[in-house]
C-alpha cells in the first residue's frame, strides 16, 4: 500500500462477536485516497459484518475506525454518510414507491439543500449510471441489474469520499458484469473515488481492483494485489478452491 | 411557491382555480345545511391533511389523533372562557401544547424503536390518558363538559370566531386551502422528500445521510400542531367540548379514513376523501330517514360497506385514479 499518503480510511484490529460467533476477529486493513480495495471471501467470512461496522450499522465490540483522520466507529449509520462515506446494500433497498429519479433525489439532497439543484445534480448521476431512460419509472418496476445500478446512483448521489459496495455484482450477467466494472472504474479514474467492494465475481475482482483483502472465519488471511492473491496457496484452499480446479 | 403553481399543467392550474372560485361562491346559493355540511368536509380535509403529513408522507401510523385535536379545542377554549384570551391568540397556545405532547409520543415511540402498529398502539394510549386525565379534572369541567357562553354581543367579532354558518365556511375554506399549500410546499420540500425516504426504507434513508429520528419528529409536531388548529376551529363552532367525545376513537377514525379514501401521501387526496365520505354520511342519514330503516347501525352498516366497496375497487385511492382520468398525472423532468 502507499505509505506516503495518509489513508482514508484506516481499520484497525477490529472484532465484532454474536453470542457467540466470533464474525469478524481482529482485521486490519487501509485505504488510501483513489484506492480500489475489493474484499473476498467465503460467505460467512464477516465481510458484510465488517462493512456494517464502516457504515455505522453495528458497533465494533473492539478496535479503531478512523475515516479522514477521524475515528467514526460507532457513529450513527446517517452521520456516517454525512463524513462521505456511501454506501449499497447486498440486497437491494430501492423506495419502490418513488420514481427512480426521486430515489436518487434523496441522496443528492445532502449535499445539495435545494431541490432544485439535487435535481440536476441526480439526472447527471442517472446519466453516468446509464438510468436516465429509466427516470421517470417507479423504482420497483426495474430489473435486478437497474436496481443494483441504482442503489449505487443513490449512494454516489450523496458525494461520497469512499463508496462501500456490496456485492453489486451477484445476479448480474457476464456483459453487465462489464458494464458495471467500466462505470466504476471510469468514476475511480475521473474523479478520484475511493472504493472499498464485497465481492464474489472474480472477473470483476481482477478487472477492478488494486488491492484484495481475503476473509476467513472473520479473520484476514491475505492481503495483496489481485494477481498475486489468486495464486496464494492459503486463498486457494479456502475461498477459490473450485473454481480455481475447475 | 410561484415556482410550485408553475410547476402545474395548465389545466389543473384551471382546475385548481375553478373548483376554489366554486367554494367560494358557494354560499350566494347553499342553503344553511348545505353549507354546514361543506364546513365539515373542509373541517375534514384540513385535519385529514394534517394526518397525511404524517402518514401519507412520513409513513407513521396515529390512530389517536383525536389527541391533538382534543387538546387544540381544550386550550383554546379555556383560554376563551377562563382568561378571556380570543382564539386568534390562543391556536398559537393550542398549537405549542399539541406539539408538547406530540413531541412525547414521538420521542417515545421513535427513540425506543416503537414501529408500525405498536407506535399506533402507543397513540391510541396517549389519546385515551388524556381523556381520562381531562374526565377528572375539574378545571377543565371534567366529565360534564366545558361550555362556552352564548355572547350575542360578541357575534361578528370574527377574529373571535364569534359568527354564524357562514363565518365558519370561510375560516374552513381558508384552512383547507392552507393545509393544501402546505402540504403541496412540503411534498416538494426536501423535508418532504426525506419522509418519503424514511416511509419507504428507513435503512436506506439512514445510509444516505438522513436523520430518520428527526425527519419522524418532525412529522409528528407539523401534524399535531396542525391538527391543534383544527381543534380550535371545533371547539368555537360546536361550542361545546366533552372529553368522553373529543378524544374518543372514533373521533381519530373518522379524521383518517378521509386521506384513505382519498389516496395516502398525496396532496389532494385528503381532500378528494373529504368529499366523497362527509356528503356519504350525510346522505345515509337522510336514506335511512327516508326508507324508514331506523335500526340503530342501519348508517354504519351501509357506510362501512361503501367504505369496502371503495377501498376494494381504488386501493391506492380515489385521487390517484381520479387524476388519471383528468390527465393530470405528475410528469418527471
Amino acid at each position: 500500500m502507499s505509505a506516503s499518503a495518509a489513508p482514508l480510511l484506516a481499520v484497525e484490529r477490529v472484532s465484532k462477536r454474536f453470542r457467540g460467533l466470533l464474525a469478524v476477529d481482529g482485521v486490519s486493513f487501509a485505504v488510501a485516497p483513489g484506492d480500489i480495495l475489493a474484499v473476498i471471501g467465503p460467505n460467512g467470512a464477516g465481510k458484510t459484518t465488517l462493512f456494517n461496522m464502516i457504515a455505522g450499522v453495528l458497533a465494533p465490540d473492539e478496535g479503531s475506525i478512523a475515516f479522514a483522520g477521524e475515528r467514526i466507529a460507532g457513529l450513527a449509520p446517517d452521520a456516517i454518510c454525512r463524513r462521505g462515506i456511501g454506501r449499497t446494500f447486498q440486497i437491494v433497498r430501492p423506495f419502490p414507491a418513488l420514481s427512480v429519479a426521486d430515489n436518487v433525489v434523496v441522496g443528492a439532497l445532502l449535499r445539495n439543500p435545494g431541490v432544485a439543484s439535487a435535481r440536476r445534480h441526480s439526472l447527471a448521476v442517472l446519466e453516468r449510471l446509464d438510468l436516465i431512460d429509466k427516470r421517470a419509472q417507479p423504482a420497483s418496476t426495474l430489473t435486478l441489474p437497474d436496481r443494483k445500478r441504482l442503489e449505487v446512483a443513490r449512494a454516489l448521489a450523496t458525494e461520497p469520499k469512499l463508496l462501500l459496495l456490496d456485492e453489486v455484482m451477484a445476479g448480474l450477467r457476464p456483459t453487465e458484469t462489464d458494464r458495471m466494472v467500466a462505470i466504476l472504474g471510469r468514476l475511480n479514474r475521473e474523479s478520484g473515488l475511493t472504493i472499498v467492494l464485497i465481492e464474489h465475481v472474480m472477473r470483476a475482482v481482477m478487472a477492478l481492483a488494486r488491492r484484495v483483502l481475503v476473509l476467513h472465519h472473520g479473520a484476514a488471511i491475505a492481503e495483496g494485489p489481485p494477481a498475486a492473491i489468486v495464486r496464494e496457496p492459503a486463498v486457494i484452499e479456502s475461498y477459490l478452491g473450485e473454481e480455481a480446479l475447475a | 411557491m410561484i415556482e410550485l403553481w408553475r410547476g402545474l399543467q395548465p389545466r389543473a392550474r384551471a382546475l385548481i382555480v375553478g373548483f376554489f372560485v366554486l367554494l367560494l361562491a358557494a354560499p350566494l346559493v347553499a342553503d344553511r345545511y348545505v353549507l354546514s355540511v361543506l364546513t365539515l368536509i373542509l373541517y375534514f380535509a384540513f385535519v385529514g391533511q394534517a394526518w397525511n403529513l404524517m402518514m401519507g408522507y412520513a409513513g407513521q401510523l396515529s390512530l389517536g389523533h383525536a389527541l391533538y385535536v382534543g387538546l387544540g379545542a381544550y386550550v383554546a377554549a379555556l383560554l376563551w372562557v377562563r382568561f378571556g384570551v380570543g382564539p386568534w391568540l390562543g391556536v398559537f397556545a393550542a398549537i405549542a401544547v399539541a406539539m408538547a405532547f406530540g413531541a412525547v409520543v414521538g420521542w417515545l415511540g421513535f427513540r425506543f424503536g416503537v414501529e408500525g402498529v405498536y407506535f399506533a398502539l402507543l397513540t391510541i394510549a396517549a389519546a385515551e390518558f388524556t381523556r381520562i386525565a381531562f374526565d377528572n379534572m375539574s378545571f377543565t369541567g371534567g366529565s360534564g363538559g366545558l361550555f362556552m357562553p352564548y355572547e350575542p354581543g360578541r357575534l361578528g367579532q370574527w377574529w373571535n370566531l364569534r359568527g354564524g354558518q357562514l363565518l365558519f365556511y370561510y375560516v374552513a375554506l381558508a384552512l383547507a386551502a392552507g393545509g393544501v399549500v402546505l402540504a403541496a410546499r412540503l411534498s416538494r420540500s426536501r423535508l418532504g422528500y426525506q419522509w418519503l425516504a424514511v416511509r419507504e426504507d428507513e435503512t436506506a434513508a439512514r445510509s444516505l445521510g438522513i436523520d430518520a429520528f428527526r425527519a419522524k419528529m418532525t412529522a409528528v409536531l407539523v401534524s399535531s400542531g396542525m391538527t391543534a388548529v383544527g381543534g380550535v376551529f371545533y371547539a368555537f363552532y360546536y361550542n361545546n367540548l366533552f372529553p368522553g367525545q373529543v378524544f374518543d376513537i372514533q373521533r381519530s377514525i373518522e379524521l383518517i379514513l378521509g386521506p384513505i379514501v382519498g389516496g395516502l401521501g398525496t396532496v389532494f387526496g385528503p381532500v378528494v376523501g373529504a368529499f366523497v365520505l362527509t356528503p356519504l354520511g350525510e346522505g345515509l342519514i337522510a336514506l335511512t330517514a327516508r326508507l324508514g330503516i331506523d335500526a340503530p347501525g342501519a348508517k354504519a352498516v351501509f357506510y362501512g360497506l361503501t367504505l369496502i366497496a371503495i377501498i376494494y375497487l381504488r386501493p391506492n385511492g380515489i385521487w390517484p385514479w381520479l387524476a388519471r382520468i383528468l390527465g393530470l398525472e405528475e410528469r418527471t423532468p
